[in-house]
């Protein structure tokens, strides 16, 4: 029943073929003899252009390209997690247990293993009952982390018939058939969608719950929302990769979807021994129980880097669908964008900016809109989300260029890597100044409610102390620090504690790794309680030597490392030491302390 | 099977020609091309039912319309891989320049190699100690790491790249397992012969293979000089259970090669002329660096190449840098200042120490106190920025001993002779030492059990 054409030019990853009437465009077809998987990007009279998601060496004109009938699609059931694919969803196990330790060509391989059986959970559904697209008719336990919800695919409504009692089945089985007006559906576990086109929702809702990092200059200064966007653009060496990982790591979302596209093949493999080791402190089950990782390493085929950013977002839409606050990081959207443009230049299309083309931004656009917080299809108002978090690596570090520019009109959150940060190794290398995030104003009633209310109120007099910092030092780097007045030397001093003992956070440290938000508020508190009562001496005229106590500044440097995260009242005893010591000082001056 | 033979060409183009209406032809097939009693190598690059387009390897001089005669050969560019190559010269695309015998026996092998799964790989994590006291405490080197190193013309990057192969020693383990491939593409004769008589002398060359393409040599040659070097170095790696070290210089000159190649064929240029899939082709060379789980070689890879211009937002390092797993950045103001190595510790970078150095591996103090160096010596520059404003006599207290410590760190930590082999140890203890001219308040990236274990502060004298 499949069609078949013939090939006739052969460009890289791009190939024509002609006798292709009658072919769908974005259909997925299988090239030449060796049946490479490719998609069809654009149809002109008999003619199609194919971008081919394997190596094409060998490959010559007069082969065939057979027709499958589908559009590129992935397959969504119990079997995602904890998996690692290829750009197009092929089981980079599975590749291995075929072909060795090196990818060969034409290897075709189920998505989702087929023979596994898993034990259903039937919901009450009987023959007969009405069901909706999105309504959950089954569970699944496929993780000790995740409850795989089976639903009726979005588009499908009607009569429910033939329905399975609970048992062991294998994803290929047919829980029921669905009666509606266009024909019988069979609902099996698992369900096919087209990589391109969003799945839908019923109700886009407002992004009102952050998604807590464990990261404290995102948490704290910049946070972002469960159903928020945000890029992390840097140079090369500037830590992406780790702010990724952390994020992928201490995220309170319940499944993580990590993208690995065109980066370093030692970098999933990084997160392939290390995920499993981790425990997620939310349940105390390994972190690779909630997590897909899709890989196309820069040495892998291009075209198949284009097609793994969809394919993962698929995945996350599917379970934002069942209810779940999914993260998706992706690492890097630049080469995600030069796959577009290497493509682009083999269709020999008119180039804009830098060669890419012209359509760039708005791909980026149509790709972080599948962001959000929904309210999903089905009959039981659930509501799911989808973050996106995307890594952008600027050629040069030059922060101008098209993908940069292109994604900051789409996203929400802009945490900028700063070089200089990152060459004197102070990590997370976010800048503080010219990092920002749309979220803190739909934040701030989530947070003052569920952290501190003055949280914001803490945070924003951080922002203040960081930004006059920074008047201060463009004196300093012109004078010296001697002729500042003490109260803008407390300042700096202030300002160098916030930098070195709150920003900066160890991501290999055992404690500091993962800081919770309320060991983040306490650590606001003890820094500007410190600053205070500082200030008040020395506006008395106090000198400021006085007040620079080491043993103080040190055990506040210390904090984040000698207070653990299950320990938090030990903040008390560091208050009350810091207090104490001001105390003591007050008495001395004789400065009257106000009630 | 016997292969097609077309004589005549339709066009030919710069290191481009044409052959018209081919009948079964594959993409990248290799062909041999004769003119007269010569034969040179091309490969096909681009393929329709009208056209073959190909590129000559060793150039089109001489060539002509009528009287080529091309011949396809059915497969793509291969090698013979065997241990019989140690030891041995060859050509940018792998034929014996040294007057020996040709590799007859052994595997043929395809030069461009598979990606490695990544499900199949290893994470790298055990340190090289290469003796140099900057490499090893800050940018450690990890087996089955790409670390290349940024040079600029009239820099030393060969003499550290000969001094890090001579010295390179894996811990708890023999040397006897080492082989180096050596690729050269379009160096001087000179630097070739340095790096030769170099391993010569170290003895080091009889498990040494040679790959050279140099500066006379066909350019076009050279986008085959690092894959057929890889595809020798994976042969030794992963079927003979040897741990290979890599120099691949210079790779400015292979990026050249290849955008001679691209605007040739017409292609829509990226930055700098350079074509768009840069990126994809350098991650082709520098992902065949690695450790695959259950084998025993490995292949760690340090390219070199020279920034244009000592730019190092240049296409070619910036891309590099993007797919490697740090930089080893040189600098030009500590040479011209006669401290050797050079290396400008600010920029260089090694992603893989964080998991191969510490307790087990290094050092329990070796994390903390290479990012005590970092921070502090990252502080020097700014102290100095202020004192060449306002004069050291106005610094404070702290910043004058930051200038102290710069000096020191300068002159005893950096600077090193050619043939100096300091053990890890030596490197930690030295810097520990250098870490006493600053007060102990300043050094907040240290656990203050360590600052007890190991530091003693320098007195002003």
């Amino acid at each position: 029943m499949n069609k078949t054409g013939d090939l006739y030019s052969i460009n890289g990853p791009v190939v024509k073929a002609k006798k292709m009437t009658g072919f769908m465009m974005h259909e997925m077809v299988l090239v030449g003899n060796v049946k490479l998987t490719g998609e069809i990007i654009s149809l002109e009279g008999d003619d199609a252009t194919i971008q081919v998601y394997e190596e094409t060496t060998g490959l010559k004109p007069g082969e065939p390209v057979a027709g499958t009938g589908n559009l590129l699609s992935v397959t969504l059931g119990p079997g995602l997690i904890g998996s690692t694919f290829d750009g197009i969803q092929r089981p980079l196990n599975v590749l291995k247990a075929q072909s060795g330790d090196f990818l060969e060509r034409g290897v075709i391989a189920d998505a989702l293993d087929m023979k596994k059986s898993w034990d259903v959970q039937m919901s009450k559904i009987k023959d007969g009952d009405q069901v909706v697209g999105g309504q959950i008719i089954a569970t699944v336990k496929e993780t000790s982390s995740v409850i795989h919800k089976i639903m009726i695919p979005p588009n499908i409504s009607g009569i429910a018939r033939n329905v399975k009692s609970s048992g062991k089945y294998t994803i290929d089985t047919t829980l029921m058939t669905v009666k509606s007006g266009d024909g019988d559906h069979d609902i099996k576990l698992y369900q096919r969608w087209p990589v391109r086109i969003p799945r839908p929702y019923m109700e886009r809702l407002a992004p009102k719950e952050p998604l807590v990092t464990g990261v404290r200059v995102i948490d704290t200064l910049f946070p972002i929302s469960k159903g928020g966007t945000a890029a992390i653009p840097g140079g090369f060496g500037t830590g992406k990769t780790v702010v990724q990982h952390q994020l992928a790591k201490w995220a309170d979302a319940d499944v993580i979807i990590y993208i690995g596209c065109g980066e370093r093949g030692n970098e999933m493999t990084e997160v392939l021994e290390e995920f499993p080791q981790l425990i997620d402190p939310r349940n105390g089950k390994p972190l690779m129980e909630r997590t897909i990782l899709i890989a196309n390493t820069s040495n892998m085929p291009v075209s198949a880097r284009e097609a793994s950013i969809y394919t993962g977002i698929t995945m996350a839409e599917y379970f934002r669908d069942m209810g779940y606050n999914v993260a998706l990081m992706a690492d890097s959207t630049s080469r995600w964008a030069e796959a577009l443009r290497e493509i682009s230049g083999r269709l020999e299309e008119m180039p804009a900016e830098e060669g890419f083309p012209p359509y760039l931004a708005s791909r980026i656009g149509d790709f972080y809109e599948r962001a959000g917080r929904a309210k999903v299809m089905g009959d039981d108002q659930r509501i799911g989300s989808v973050s996106v978090i995307g890594a952008v690596s600027p050629p040069g570090g030059d922060f101008s260029e098209p993908v940069t520019t292109g994604t900051k009109r789409f996203i929400r959150c802009f945490w900028e890597l700063d070089r200089q940060l990152a060459n004197a190794r102070h990590y997370p290398s976010i800048n503080w100044l010219d990092s920002y995030s749309e979220y803190t104003v739909e934040l701030k009633e989530w947070i003052s409610k569920n952290v501190d209310e003055n949280f914001y109120k803490m945070r924003d007099r951080f922002m203040q102390i960081l930004t006059e910092d920074d008047n201060l030092q463009q004196i300093i780097k012109l004078v010296g620090e001697d002729v500042l007045p003490d109260n803008q030397k407390l300042i700096v001093r202030i300002a160098n504690i916030i930098k070195v003992g709150y920003l900066q956070q160890d991501a290999f440290s055992d404690v500091d790794s993962n800081c919770p938000f309320n060991k983040q508020d306490e650590m606001l508190k003890i820094i500007l309680n410190y600053y205070d009562r500082a200030d008040k001496l020395v506006s008395k005229g106090v000198a400021i030597s006085e007040v620079l106590d080491n043993d103080i500044v040190n055990a506040i440097m210390r904090m984040k490392e000698n207070i653990p995260n299950d320990k938090i009242e030990s903040f008390k005893e560091l208050n009350e030491k810091i207090d104490a010591f001001f105390d003591q000082l007050d008495k001395k001056y004789q400065v009257t302390v106000e009630a | 099977m016997p292969a097609k033979e077309y004589v005549g060409l339709s066009q030919i183009n710069g290191p481009l020609i044409f052959v018209e209406k081919p009948s079964d032809v594959g993409y990248n097939e290799v062909v041999e091309i004769t003119i007269g009693d010569q034969k040179r190598l091309g490969q096909v690059v681009q393929i329709s039912d009208q056209m073959a387009m190909i590129q000559v390897f060793e150039g089109t001089n001489g060539l002509t319309i009528d009287n080529t005669r091309v011949k396809f050969l059915g497969k793509p560019l291969m090698i013979k891989v065997s241990d019989e190559m140690l030891g041995r010269v060859f050509n940018g695309i792998g034929q014996p320049i040294d007057n020996g015998p040709e590799i007859l026996m052994g595997d043929s092998r395809d030069i461009n190699g598979s990606p490695i799964n990544p499900v199949s790989r290893m994470y790298p994590r055990n340190f090289i100690q290469t003796g140099i006291s900057a490499i090893d405490a800050l940018m450690t080197l990890i087996r089955g790491q790409k670390l290349p190193i940024f040079s600029g013309n009239g820099l030393p990057h060969n003499r550290i790249a000969v001094q890090i192969t001579k010295q390179a020693k894996l811990k708890g383990e023999e040397a006897g397992n080492f082989a180096i491939v050596f690729a050269a593409m379009g160096i001087k004769h000179d630097e070739a012969n340095f790096v030769r008589e170099s391993l010569e002398q170290s003895g080091a060359i009889k498990n040494t293979i040679m790959f050279l393409n140099l500066a006379d040599d066909p350019a076009i040659e050279r986008i085959a000089t690092p894959r057929v070097a890889l595809t020798a170095a994976e042969y030794l790696a992963f079927d003979k259970n040897l741990h290979v070290l890599v120099l691949l210089t210079d790779m400015t000159n292979y990026c050249e090669a290849l955008r001679e190649l691209a605007s040739a064929r017409g292609e829509v240029p990226s930055r700098k002329g350079y074509p768009g899939y840069l990126y994809s082709d350098l991650a082709s060379i520098y992902e065949r660096a690695g450790m695959i789980k259950e084998r025993v070689g490995s292949i760690t890879q340090i390219p070199i190449l020279s920034m244009p211009n000592d730019d190092i937002t240049h296409p070619i390092p910036d891309l590099t840098g993007y797919i490697t797993e740090g930089q080893i950045v040189l600098n030009r103001d500590l040479n011209r200042r006669g401290i050797y190595p050079p290396i400008g510790v600010l920029q260089s970078l090694s992603r893989l120490m964080k998991d191969g150095i510490g307790k087990g591996y290094t050092r329990d103090d070796h994390p903390h106190i290479s990012s005590q160096l970092f921070a502090s010596y990252s502080r020097v520059q700014e102290v100095k920025a202020l004192a060449s404003i306002i004069g050291e006599e106005e610094l404070t207290d702290s910043d004058k001993s930051y200038l102290r410590f710069g000096q020191a760190f300068e002159n005893e930590f950096l600077k090193q002779d050619e043939d100096e082999d300091r053990s890890i140890e030596e490197t930690l203890d030295l810097g520990w030492k250098l870490l006493g001219y600053l007060p102990k308040i300043e050094l907040t990236r240290v656990s203050e059990k360590e600052i007890n274990d190991h530091y003693k502060e320098i007195k002003e004298t």
